[in-house]
């Protein structure tokens, strides 16, 4: 195995999972309504969650800590792609990006489960296992709004986003489970950020940066 | 020296910080005990990864291994080995009788909308099968809502994962 193979495989994911995670929890308080409110506040938590085990495997790769990983990296450093970062203040792009994430993600946990590094795939079925309950989340809503304008655009606007989730092998599967065209010109490769990643991490690490090494 | 069945009975009495009528044994979290000589080594699998009370779990654990007056070792395991299959049947009872709906079986597959959409799981107030989903998500990560028509009851079911 390459020398620091965990760190390329993971940190991609680990950093969607954390942005997107603090993104969701932005509706907290404020979505549709109360039981929303709370289905997508504990989604949101759970990413982070996922996010904070998946940098957990990397540091131990890395001799650091998962909260080195998470929040002390300027932001140029982070692996994220540009959907997860995007700030959607309407429902109905909120929900086309967790549909369109969830798909991705769960092709990408497919693989992931297949890794040779035993923690790896053992994380990844773990992981997979709870985002069931996302993805059932996901396809609720999709039902419910698949056929609304507003819908259908934000999709059409955020899919050469999504696109950047996957690697370019698993596309064609991502067109096909979004039902949506895979050879869409990509906007937004992973490597590359939008300017809503600063106000973002100046936000997610204000606390941590305000007395560097206390122990919280 | 301590014994791991005398570790054992104290983790028995580490409740789960967000339903604490269950402890981390019935839960099905601790997964292996191990004294090697002054060290008590835990492997922990935690329920969900989002869940807040993970911290607290291991630190509760750790503390009860230091009373008994050993060295605590907590291994924190994170792969699928847990599920809600691994809660005990005393667990289990013990969640039904706090009000909360103790999780169906796993099946080969993983559940369907439709599936938690119908009636068929019991309340756990007046044990009627006439009960609906509200909300796939609870107050914890690991928690949903539903109603119960027969006694107009809304209660959490702990999600089969």
């Amino acid at each position: 195995m390459p020398e620091h193979s965990r760190a390329e495989l993971l940190l991609p994911i680990a950093d969607d999972e954390l942005v997107l995670g603090w993104r969701n929890s932005e509706w907290t308080g404020i979505a549709p309504f109360l039981e929303e409110d709370v289905a997508f506040s504990s989604i949101a938590q759970n990413e982070i969650g996922h996010a904070r085990a998946l940098y957990g495997l990397v540091a131990e790769e890395l001799g650091t800590t998962a909260d080195e990983l998470a929040f002390d990296r300027p932001p140029c450093e982070y692996r994220c792609a540009p959907l997860a970062e995007l700030r959607r203040l309407d429902w109905a792009g909120t929900i086309a990006r967790h549909f369109l994430y969830e798909t991705a993600d769960e092709l990408r946990l497919d693989a992931l489960k297949e890794s040779c590094d035993a923690a790896v795939a053992g994380l990844a079925r773990k992981i997979d296992r709870e985002e069931i309950y996302h993805r059932l989340h996901a396809k609720m809503w999709f039902d419910r709004l698949r056929d609304e304008p507003r819908f259908r655009t934000a999709l059409l606007e955020l899919w050469p986003y999504a696109l950047g989730v996957v690697p370019e092998h698993l596309r064609d599967r991502f067109g096909e489970r979004a039902e949506l065209p895979s050879n869409t010109v990509l906007q937004g490769a992973r490597g590359t950020h939008t300017a809503e990643l600063e106000p973002l991490w100046e936000e997610m690490t204000m606390v941590r940066r305000s007395i560097p090494g206390a122990a919280w | 020296m301590v014994t791991a069945s005398e570790v054992w009975a104290a983790l028995a009495d580490v409740p789960d910080p967000e339903i604490p009528v269950i402890s981390v044994v019935d839960l099905g979290v601790v997964r292996d005990v191990r004294v090697e000589g002054g060290r008590v080594r835990v492997e922990f699998t935690p329920t969900f990864l989002g869940c807040p009370a993970l911290e607290r779990m291991r630190d509760e654990m750790a503390a009860r291994i230091e009373e008994l007056g050993a060295k605590p070792e907590i291994d924190v395991v994170l792969d699928d080995s847990w599920s809600t299959d691994r809660i005990t049947p005393l667990g289990r009872e013990k969640l039904r009788e706090a009000g909360f709906a103790p999780p169906s079986p796993r099946g080969a597959a993983p559940p369907t909308l439709l599936q938690l959409q119908r009636a068929g799981l019991r309340c756990p107030y007046c044990g009627s099968a006439d009960t609906r989903l509200e909300n796939l998500f609870g107050p914890t990560p690991c928690r949903s809502l539903r109603y119960c028509a027969g006694c107009r009851q809304p209660f959490e079911q702990f999600k089969t994962i």
